[in-house]
């Protein structure tokens, strides 16, 4: 309450300097007069919030009249007043009175014979009524709003911060020091599009920088768990396109699907069996092994065995084995009616990649729990243990490109994802890491050269760059880009030559990056020749 | 029999223990996946059956284990609610990140309490193991989505304790912290039947 006496006595005090209030009352100040006996220091609340409006009442009318005055717009608050709308009247310049946007009708006639300043009072009266009635409803409003305001942000942040429970904050207040000064944050490199600084070395054979073919490749999932492409020894590449695969003839250049799956279903593997045989394992979402003769396009059997989408298989003779999202990898022997030979609770998250050794003395898993497990083979059987040989646990993201030596036996390349980015060469005959080449991108996929001691790894961000390396110094011998998604597979062609790249930009990249040179590849015969019929020759003298 | 027993009985202490040593593993993960500090000053350790990294640095181990000791006692005398780890902009001490470590406490084993006289729980550490490992391989993951710390960094822990609780020596307390256009992600929770943790990241999103 004493507040509010306080205002009322700041207005009254304001008003009194008013010019205009020693004039006569205005008639709606009669009004409330006649009302309120005592208008400015009442007691009772009714009176008060009177007395309120009439000192504001006041304090608006002298404002009114104050803008009256200032701009020559005849608004007329008091007819006693004198305005000087009157004078300008008989000086006939009724244009000048007007606002602009009037000034097109600017006949003398009407301005004369229009009622002016009643036409212009009544609004005005009312206007300033509004204006008061905001001010009062709002002046009470504005308070409590901001105390809610307030009240909601506090509430905010006591929610992020505070737990809504009342407590206190506390600090060590022996702080730890900030990084050294000019240090460069290393992730730098899983961040920027910049161009990584590569120590591509000069090879003395020609790599073509450009791919030799693209296909397109529509619907493939963008998924770094699935292994979507394999590429037969008949010549024959298996691609999966979301629920459908496709057989494209490399040599021929023909396409012909296989199978499409029905509803929502999708495709999340393929292999093709060894040694150029037309069979050709699926591995879908709804968690079976599909087996599929390509020449006939007939499915042969359907092998279930998991709980979760197939998305890694691998051949070993007639064993398939499957690796799924349950963690699980299952030994199918095809050729038996209870297909399921051997089951191995291998990672406690989804496989996503799964090699067989060339040998088939190991199989190799890796999966999204960072491991990288070494199956050794059972007795005289053709599946694995259900025990594993070594579990390497140094990779620091999901495992999933996986590669196996083909000229040195127990060798093995493995890649990490996005927050690993290394590449790790393993010799499982002695469980060592070889070595660890940091590629400052997400490995996707790894894959030996036949022809020479390298190998090419795809990658993703960011320059979603297939990278050629010299085994076993891990140099980098090239680097293949083009692609403007990362490349999630690779496929080698069965002569060696040519690496298939499969984008998630929805593209098939054949890179012709191993190509031998034919001067090269006679050479060592011919000088061969020569030495013996140089010897032939020594031999004779 | 007894053997069994004991195998599977969580005491206070060592339920405190448990979490201290989670945050131990989960604050220097952050520092290393984050990049606060160049990666030659961390060690890889096998811990929970994969590799943890952890600083070398003498003045961040001395932080953190000094830290740590202290909020296990708070923990074990139930007067910490959240662990906060701040990642704080060097130049002008914006927080661009904060890893909430919330703790609940939870009853145990009740009937196994009451005949050994003290808040026991009974959950087998290998599981617990297991669950914490399944939270430290989404801290590494979470590079993928965090964005990039591009100037140098520093970080501070903050403890959400109880009214009643007493500060030690070479504590303070410290003022409430915000971060603008925040996002939250919740990671995977674990519990050791005594005490649940949370961990929460929020981060400032850049446009």
């Amino acid at each position: 309450m004493a507040q509010f006496n306080y205002l009322n006595e700041l207005n009254s005090l304001a008003t009194i300097d008013g010019p205009l209030t020693r004039g006569p009352l205005q008639r709606w100040a009669k009004k409330t007069n006649n009302e309120n006996h005592n208008p400015s220091f009442s007691a009772s609340f009714k009176n008060m919030s009177n007395a309120n409006i009439s000192a504001c009442n006041q304090s608006m009318q002298k404002l009114s009249i104050s803008s009256n005055q200032s701009c020559n717009n005849s608004v007329l608050t008091s007819s006693k007043t004198p305005t000087r709308n009157d004078i300008k009247k008989g000086k006939k310049t009724p244009s000048k009175n007007k606002s602009p946007g009037r000034s097109t009708t600017p006949t003398p006639n009407k301005a004369s014979k229009t009622p002016n300043k009643a036409d212009r009072f009544i609004p005005s009266r009312s206007n300033s009524n509004y204006d008061l009635c905001h001010y009062m409803m709002s002046r009470e409003e504005d308070k409590g709003e901001e105390v809610v305001a307030q009240k909601a942000a506090g509430e905010a942040i006591g929610r992020a911060l505070t737990d809504t429970e009342p407590g206190r904050l506390l600090q060590y207040t022996c702080k730890a020091p900030a990084a050294p000064e000019g240090y460069q944050n290393r992730l730098r490199v899983v961040y920027s599009q910049a161009k990584v600084p590569s120590s591509v070395k000069n090879t003395t054979r020609y790599i073509p920088q450009a791919p030799d073919r693209i296909l397109d490749a529509p619907d493939i999932l963008d998924d770094y768990y699935l292994n979507l492409v394999d590429w037969s020894a008949s010549n024959i590449l298996a691609v999966a396109l979301n629920n459908a695969v496709y057989l494209w003839n490399a040599a021929t250049g023909q396409i012909e699907q296989l199978l499409s799956l029905e509803g929502s279903e999708t495709v999340c593997s393929v292999s093709w069996v060894q040694g150029g045989g037309s069979h050709l394992a699926v591995g879908t979402s709804s968690a079976t092994v599909e087996l599929w003769d390509c020449e006939r396009i007939k499915r042969l059997r359907v092998m279930d065995g998991h709980s979760g989408r197939v998305g890694s298989l691998a051949w070993n003779l007639h064993v398939v084995s499957s690796g799924a999202r349950d963690g699980n990898i299952v030994h199918h022997d095809v050729r038996q009616r209870d297909h399921a030979v051997a089951t191995l609770h291998a990672h406690t998250h989804e496989i996503c990649g799964l090699k067989w050794s060339p040998d088939g003395r190991y199989l190799a898993s890796g999966g999204n729990d960072n491991l990288l497990n070494i199956w050794p083979i059972a007795q005289g059987q053709h599946y694995t243990q259900t025990q594993y040989l070594y579990s390497f646990n140094q990779h620091l993201a999901a495992v999933k490109g996986i590669a196996w030596c083909p000229w040195s036996s127990g060798i093995l390349a493995s890649g990490g994802g996005t927050a690993d980015r290394t590449i790790r060469i393993w010799n499982v005959n002695t469980g060592a890491n070889l070595n660890t080449v940091d590629t400052k991108s997400q490995v996707c996929s790894i894959l030996w050269s036949t022809h020479y001691k390298e190998l090419i790894s795809g990658h993703g961000y960011a320059n979603n760059q297939l990278v050629i390396w010299k085994y076993p110094l891990m140099n980098r011998v090239a680097e293949l880009t083009g692609h403007i998604a990362r490349v999630l597979h690779l496929a080698l062609s069965p002569d060696g030559v040519t690496v298939l790249s499969a984008g998630a930009d929805e593209t098939l990249r054949l890179w012709k990056c191993f190509m031998l040179d034919p001067s090269k590849k006679k050479e060592p015969t011919d000088s061969k020749a020569a030495k013996s019929l140089l010897n032939m020759n020594s031999l004779i003298r | 029999m007894s053997q069994q027993q004991t195998k599977n009985i969580i005491t206070l202490r060592g339920s405190a223990q448990i979490i201290c040593e989670y945050l131990k593993f989960a604050m220097n993960s952050v520092l290393f996946q984050r990049g606060l500090y160049p990666a030659e000053t961390f060690k890889a350790e096998q811990h929970y059956g994969i590799t943890l990294l952890l600083s070398e640095d003498a003045q961040i181990k001395n932080f953190l284990t000094n830290l740590l000791t202290q909020s296990e006692e708070w923990i074990v005398n139930k007067k910490v609610s959240k662990l906060s780890l701040i990642i704080l902009d060097v130049a002008n001490k914006e927080v661009l990140e904060c890893w909430d470590f919330k703790v609940e406490y939870e009853e145990g084993d009740t009937a196994l309490s009451k005949e050994r006289n003290e808040t026991v729980g009974n959950k087998d550490l290998k599981k617990i193991q297991q669950e914490i490992r399944d939270v430290m391989l989404q801290v590494a993951a979470t590079i993928s989505y965090l964005p990039f710390l591009d100037r140098r960094c520093s970080f501070d822990v903050l403890v959400h304790a109880k009214t009643d609780c007493d500060i030690p020596e070479q504590w303070a307390e410290a003022e409430p912290i915000s971060i603008t256009n925040a996002q939250n992600v919740q990671l995977k929770s674990f519990t050791t039947s005594l005490h649940k943790m949370e961990t929460v990241v929020t981060y400032k999103l850049f446009d």
